[in-house]
């Protein structure tokens, strides 16, 4: 049986791992190919790096990184940050990288998603979605780290990135982002409902009950988190014991 | 060990290459037809579409070559599928090294039996048999990312279950191949590819 996947997420600034609050006060928290590796260990069933950098000069930095990731880590992984064009996609890919998310540059160009689908297969294309409520089923998609509303809704441009080509869904939602009070559970079931492709749920982890309401209320493929990772608070075995006695499939 | 992935335009390459790497081997990359020829044990990675990349074989000659090898060979994923006789994906003349047709999953929109596509992620593995597995194995999870699968049928080496049994891993021969990628099984991966090297 098909299990339900739990996936630390590394914000990556200047070759480190760090994590913040809502995007904001960022602290360092370790290598992210030694904590990588530990949550590979743990039983993580993937990981997401995402360069919070991104700046220019320092692409190369995080191409040498994503390298060491793939020699040294034996999970799948996704990368983002900064994509906004085939050749950044091509050179993570060519060092190792499983798949790579894409998100502000996908909202201001979404042909870049057709593109990226036919240049790699739809596998290797996750459109990373950060979205804000504002009222009932209403959510308006922002950009750069949820600074930036903009004209699009999260249930549309989701529907839109899959029929473009995107492979999955990551959904953040800024109102529940660090927050730890649970996932948004019912925008993410009207997602799996009315999309084909998996959904990777993010922002809210801040009980082991939390991923067993993503599973189930929110009907999600996957339940991403960081800092309750990076922090220790639930360590991924206990969260995988708990969601096993739960009857939720995990490995 | 001499172990040759067949180098052609597909991604994933690295990540086998990596993964033989951390097992302690140091694999070729190679498209070269003496080189895979001579090698001890060959590796027919891949991700990508069936079209495309059968028409990279033929210009290459690598269709007429990885039939022809006397060595275990082991194709993963896309690899699998283009050793099988044909494709649905691209209405693909495949390899033809398994007499099994590759069929595209269809997708369950009935909400209580929604089944999404691709069928990505850890599955677990089953009526393991053939030289890659061991009873160890048996119902172990490994990773997936396919919306393309083989029926199971007289080759079938290994089963799972995603909206119905497919062929997780097939055997004929000197030919193995498994549909999920043992490069990002964790543990459990090492073990397949490391029984691959030892047979």
């Amino acid at each position: 049986m098909l299990a339900k996947r739990i996936i630390p997420c590394l914000d990556i600034r200047n070759g480190q791992t760090v994590k913040g609050i809502k995007f904001l006060d960022i602290k360092e928290v370790g290598d992210p190919v030694e904590l990588g590796a530990l949550y590979a260990r743990q039983g993580a069933d993937e990981l997401v790096f995402l360069d919070i950098t991104a700046s220019h000069e320092k692409r190369k930095t995080f191409v040498e990184l994503v390298r060491r990731i793939a020699q040294h880590i034996n999970i799948p992984f996704t990368v983002g940050g900064g994509i906004s064009e085939l050749n950044d996609a091509d050179a993570l890919l060519s060092a190792g990288a499983d798949k790579i998310s894409i998100n502000s540059s996908a909202v201001r160009n979404p042909k870049l998603i057709n593109d990226m689908a036919k240049n790699f297969g739809s596998q290797f294309v996750v459109v990373a979605i950060d979205a804000k409520q504002l009222q009932g089923d209403d959510w308006v998609v922002t950009v750069n780290g949820g600074r930036i509303p903009t004209e699009k809704r999260l249930f549309s441009w989701a529907k839109e990135a899959e029929d473009r080509g995107a492979g999955e869904i990551l959904f953040t939602s800024m109102d529940h982002d660090g927050v730890k009070n649970g996932f948004a559970n019912d925008a993410l079931a009207r997602l799996s409902d009315e999309l084909g492709i998996p959904i990777i749920a993010s922002g809210g982890a801040g009980a082991k009950e939390h991923f067993k309401d993503v599973f189930t209320i929110g009907k999600a493929d996957a339940g991403l988190a960081a800092s309750i990772f990076h922090f220790n608070e639930i360590p991924i075995p206990e969260l995988k014991n708990y969601l096993q006695k739960e009857g939720i499939p995990v490995r | 060990m001499n172990i040759a992935i067949i180098k052609y335009n597909a991604g994933n390459i690295r990540s086998v290459s990596f993964a033989l790497e951390r097992l302690g081997y140091k694999p070729w990359i190679t498209s070269d037809h003496d080189a895979i020829r001579k090698a001890d044990k060959v590796i027919f990675p891949g991700v990508g579409e069936a079209s495309t990349t059968m028409a990279f074989l033929k210009k290459e000659g690598l269709d007429e070559l990885i039939p022809s090898l006397k060595q275990p060979v082991l194709g993963i994923c896309l690899g699998m599928q283009l050793m099988c006789s044909f494709s649905e994906e691209g209405n693909t003349e495949c390899l033809g090294i398994f007499d099994e047709p590759v069929r595209k999953f269809a997708l369950q929109k009935d909400a209580d039996t929604k089944h999404k596509i691709p069928h990505m992620g850890w599955n677990n593995i089953s009526r393991v048999k053939s030289p890659l597995f061991d009873s160890t194995l048996e119902e172990q999870f490994v990773y997936f990312v396919h919306s393309y699968y083989v029926p199971t049928g007289p080759d079938t080496a290994a089963e799972t279950n995603y909206i119905h049994p497919f062929s997780a891993a097939l055997q004929k021969d000197n030919f193995f191949a498994t549909q999920f990628h043992p490069e990002k099984s964790g543990k459990v991966g090492e073990k397949i590819l490391r029984n691959f090297l030892m047979i």
